[in-house]
């Protein structure tokens, strides 16, 4: 046991040792043998990547063709199939339904009225739990009518509604049919795993070379950004199902189909919404990025707001998007979590007390607004407007703070990010092939040393091994804070329960909210750069962290710990020699989430100017070249693929060794 | 006489691992060593096995000797790796999926040992359930099924979801599922053994009344022998996967066939299992102290025999077979041979 410490001890410090002095020496080492390489990638060893895909996917466009059918008309069919039902959810929720063109049009009839979509939300809401979460859903709703986003909101929350069901069904469908099929889910398996880990915007590009600018892109992307959690979920809950149930279904003679529609689904339905509720934080999450390729609404607003650096208006968008998420959030959860209903036994009426007050509330409403505008519309004269409010805040922050927060940035920056970006970047691309290799070796086996090998080298031919590096140290950098503060938190929460609950129901709100709404008080705040991006990655990325630090925690075994007190150990002895060791499994993969969430923001952090592989997706994204996008994608992907690996074999190597 | 036995199950087997396909043909009889050598495990390992027509066939054995797998191959709801079975005359191996769904939802039910009850559906349409998946109309099976329901007790909690119901009345309601088709062959596996002790006793003769009503063949699967000796016709002892004796309680605490079975039985109260018939000596006494019925097990009869003055008369459909005397009840109590 020693030896083998020691041993291991010997070759981390090795390892660090020898990438330590080729990074800081790299340089004079270039110098010294005139041999520019060691330093840079040659250029004409650089795969053209890019450019085969860039062709292949030109090809699609232009000339693939299926028997009686080009690959065009497949796009436009699914954009036909797309477009019809989220046009008569817009004219429904907002536009009014019209006949005719331009001035010509006609209104047929109106839309709902505000006070109808209200209503209707607090029913659902009441539906699904109680009339707490009805009113909780109403003070939502109406934040977005008193406070001017209402129209917005609508365009976002048509997306969503046609989103959802696509991503939800067509998730579980898949789900379905990988549970059926080995073979099926042999093939999934990988497609997910790279889905999860592939940043959005590395497939914007395409899409929007296939679908074209606009709303219907949009809904794409954010059904291939959000359907992946449902298919797994929907995989995990039917081989949940208990045995003896699938047995019962087969004693009464089910068929096939009886039995997955009548036993299984049903019986694993808890579970499938908790995929459900997953797809629906994820649709909110694009919403901000969708709208990069055409989705109005909200997230136009957001971005819009961010690149003329209004800070009150985006904050305002912003938090009305929260505002929708946390609503919708909850109710679906509440969903999740219900039971099944009472039965009610008499006429329509008294068997749908709920559906029939929602149709009088939509009809009377839509009478009354015929005379009354203000039911229809919620009068402009009545909106409050925070964005001066918000500017002047931050205004107010900025100048009476500016020096302290200045301070703050130039300290964390000379003391910590600049040496690790130094260390990263320095290291030349030859040994880093090596090093990566080395790590996964030691830590998950020979076969992911030779992958993670042969990602890196991926990574040097495409020639962006230095952008590369940047996204490690930020990656790194916002990781480890983020486990700095956040497993101390976990812990506190895990041992004094009434902190507990508003930690975790802290970190809950925190994971409800989209990702780039973390950037609009950072931006505000320490302005565009490396910090910013990282305070922003390490806020988004602190949740797993303490989680998973609080679960580890909570699980160790009772009679451990009695058996601790037993022997005399002081409750500090108890937390360190027992529940901490016991738990460094849980953590390890809290870790690991940290490291997936920090990737998926260091994307996003672009925006605020990084210059990682971020910023290469969104340059791509700009120039819509789509091979440069999904190259920069992939690489993100490998690092993230990688990490996965060799946390997970920590993991489980940890676990092995305490013998769970 | 072929017509007595409803279910023929001939020389099954049934293992599991990498290699169970290819290792009943390497080796003839392989045994449990050689089976683990192979790196496979014998679940059920050449189980001959017929039950009677409306008999109560018990199969008992400790955790993990098969008996999950043995009944899962007789209802072929696990494919037996070797082996024959027959039921009613006819082989269901080689039945067909659809007819094997035909068979199932017209001639047998099952009752599981963790009630595996549909969360999602109220008792009644959870005892409706086996009719729902064949097409009966709603009106129908509710209607039989609240027949039903009512007969296991539980009228009044029709509307109820499973998680509102103790133990032993979800088991009730997995009964009454079992019970809706009517099925010709019943199998219980464990059906009792989530429940608390006196619950239990108090599902077994809930069971018991109904078995009196309904006659149905039974399948029944016990780690329990006092539940065993309570309820069956015929006891079959498992080990390792395979029968170690097919016998009736009486029988197989008397005459252990092994040397497992005789330490199975040790413990066993042997006044709860003998009966009057096996230790009545010949009518040699003019006068009896009063009549038990030759049927009658010991631990029933033993303050009627004590208290009596003299031998009493054992009956057999009210003829006099033979008479008992005190001591052959003590012997029997304090366990003499
Ligand atoms: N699907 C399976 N794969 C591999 N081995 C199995 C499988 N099912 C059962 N076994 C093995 O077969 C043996 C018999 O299991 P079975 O469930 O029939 O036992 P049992 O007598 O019903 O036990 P219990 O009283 O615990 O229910 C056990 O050793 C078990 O591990
Ligand atoms: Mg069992």
């Amino acid at each position: 046991m020693r030896r083998w410490i020691t041993w291991s001890t010997g070759f981390w410090v090795a390892l660090f040792a020898v990438t330590w002095a080729l990074s800081s020496y790299s340089f004079q080492l270039y110098k010294a043998f005139d041999a520019r390489w060691i330093v840079r990638f040659p250029k004409s060893y650089e795969l053209p990547t890019e450019s085969w895909i860039s062709a292949l996917l030109d090809w699609l466009v232009d000339k693939a063709h299926f028997v009686v059918f080009t690959f065009r008309d497949l796009t436009r069919a699914i954009a036909a199939m797309i477009e019809l039902p989220y046009q008569f959810l817009r004219n429904l929720l907002i536009e009014g339904f019209q006949s005719g063109i331009g001035a010509e049009a006609v209104q047929i009839a109106p839309s709902l009225s505000w006070v109808a979509v209200i209503a209707v939300a607090v029913l659902i809401a009441h539906f699904a739990k109680d009339w707490r979460l009805g009113a909780l859903t109403g003070i939502c709703f109406l934040y977005l009518a008193v406070f001017g986003q209402w129209a917005s909101a609508m365009v976002t929350m048509a997306s969503v509604l046609i989103a959802v069901p696509i991503g939800a069904v067509g998730g579980l469908l898949l789900g379905i049919a990988a549970y059926r099929s080995p073979l099926i889910e042999k093939c999934l398996r990988p497609i997910l795993d790279l889905m999860q880990t592939v940043p959005v915007f590395a497939y914007l590009v395409p899409v929007l070379i296939l679908f074209g600018f606009g709303p219907v892109a949009a809904l794409v992307a954010t059904v291939i950004y959000a359907m992946p959690p449902m298919v797994r979920v929907t995989i995990v809950a039917l081989k949940a199902v208990p045995e003896e149930i699938k047995e019962a279904g087969r004693m009464v003679g089910c068929t096939r189909r009886q039995m997955m529609w009548k036993v299984l689904v049903p019986s694993a339905s808890p579970a499938l919404m908790v995929g459900v509720n997953q797809v629906i934080m994820l649709t909110l999450n694009m919403v901000i990025i969708a709208s990069m390729i055409g989705a109005g609404g909200l997230g136009f607003d957001v971005l819009a707001s961010l690149r003329r650096l209004d800070i009150g208006g985006g904050i305002e968008a912003g938090l009305a998007i929260v505002v929708m998420a946390i609503a919708l959030d909850r109710v679906s959860q509440a969903f999740a979590s219900r039971g099944v209903h009472e039965h009610r036994n008499g006429t329509f009426l008294k068997r749908h007390p709920w559906t029939s007050t929602s149709f009088a509330i939509i009809a009377g409403t839509l009478l009354v607004g015929q005379f009354m505008p203000a039911v229809q519309t919620y009068p402009q004269d009545l909106t409050i407007t925070t964005g001066p409010f918000w500017t002047a805040a931050i205004e107010w922050i900025n100048v009476n703070f500016f020096d302290a927060f200045e301070a703050i940035k130039l300290v964390v920056l000379q003391g910590l990010l600049l040496p690790v970006k130094k260390f990263f970047t320095g290291i030349p691309w030859a040994w880093g092939i090596i090093a990566t290799g080395l790590f996964a070796w030691k830590l998950a086996g020979w076969r992911m040393g030779l992958m993670a090998m042969l990602f890196m080298a991926f990574i040097s031919a495409s020639g962006l091994w230095g952008k590369t590096m940047v996204t490690i140290y930020l990656c790194g950098v916002s990781v480890f804070l983020a486990s700095v503060i956040g497993i101390p938190l976990g812990i506190w929460a895990a041992e004094r329960p009434r902190a507990g609950r508003v930690i975790l129901g802290l970190m809950d709100t925190l994971q409800t909210l989209p990702s780039f709404v973390y950037l609009i008080p950072v931006v505000m705040l320490f302005r565009v750069g490396d910090f910013s991006a990282m305070i922003a990655v390490v806020l988004y990325a602190l949740a797993p962290a303490v989680r998973y630090a609080a679960f580890g925690l909570r699980e160790v075994p009772a009679h451990l710990i009695e058996a601790g007190r037993m022997a005399g150990c002081t409750p500090r002895q108890i937390l360190f020699r027992i529940k901490l060791p016991l738990a460094t499994p849980h953590l390890l993969l809290g870790l690991n989430q940290t490291i997936m969430l920090a990737l998926s923001m260091l994307v996003i952090t672009a925006l605020v100017g990084t210059r990682d592989l971020g910023q290469e997706v969104y340059i791509a994204l700009t120039k819509a070249n789509a091979g440069q996008g999904i190259v920069a994608g992939l690489c993100v992907a490998f690092i993230a693929i990688i990490a996965d690996r060799v946390v997970h074999a920590a993991a489980d190597g940890q676990r092995r060794r305490l013998g769970l | 006489m072929t017509n007595q036995v409803l279910l023929d199950c001939r020389d099954v087997w049934k293992i599991y691992g990498a290699r169970a396909e290819t290792i009943l043909q390497e080796y003839d009889h392989p045994d449990p060593a050689a089976l683990k050598a192979a790196g496979t495990i014998g679940a059920v390992r050449a189980a001959n096995v017929q039950i009677h027509r409306g008999e109560i066939f018990v199969i008992m054995g400790l955790s993990g000797s098969g008996k999950s797998t043995l009944v899962r191959c007789l209802s072929r709801l696990v494919e037996p790796t070797a082996g024959s079975i027959h039921f009613d005359g006819m082989d269901l191996l080689s039945a067909s999926a659809a007819e094997l769904i035909e068979i199932r939802r017209k001639k047998m039910g099952m009752v599981f040992q963790q009630f595996a009850l549909l969360p999602h559906l109220t008792v009644l349409e959870n005892v409706a359930f086996p009719l729902d998946v064949q097409g009966v109309d709603r009106k129908t099976r509710e209607a039989r099924a609240r027949e039903v329901v009512a007969l296991v007790g539980l009228e009044g909690r029709e509307n109820y979801y499973p998680r509102e119901l103790s133990g032993g009345q979800q088991q009730r309601v997995g009964i009454a599922r079992s019970l809706v088709v009517e099925p010709d062959l019943w199998f219980l596996d464990e059906p009792f053994s989530a429940l608390d002790p006196l619950i239990r006793r108090e599902m077994q003769d809930e069971f018991m009344r109904l078995q009196n009503m309904l006659k149905k063949t039974i399948v029944f699967i016990t780690h329990d022998f006092d539940e065993a000796i309570r309820l069956a016709d015929r006891i079959a002892v498992m080990k390792d996967g395979a029968i170690e004796q097919i016998a009736a309680p009486e029988e197989l605490v008397l005459n252990a066939a092994t040397e497992y079975v005789a330490e199975f039985t040790r413990h066993v109260s042997r006044a709860k299992v003998i009966r009057a018939k096996t230790i009545m000596s010949p009518v040699t006494s003019e006068s009896f102290a009063g009549e038990v019925d030759w049927h009658a097990t010991i631990e029933s009869i033993a303050d009627q025999v004590e208290a009596a003055s003299g031998p009493m008369r054992v009956l057999k459909d009210g003829e006099t077979v033979g008479q008992i005397d005190k001591q052959a009840v003590i012997d029997v109590l304090v366990g003499r041979k």
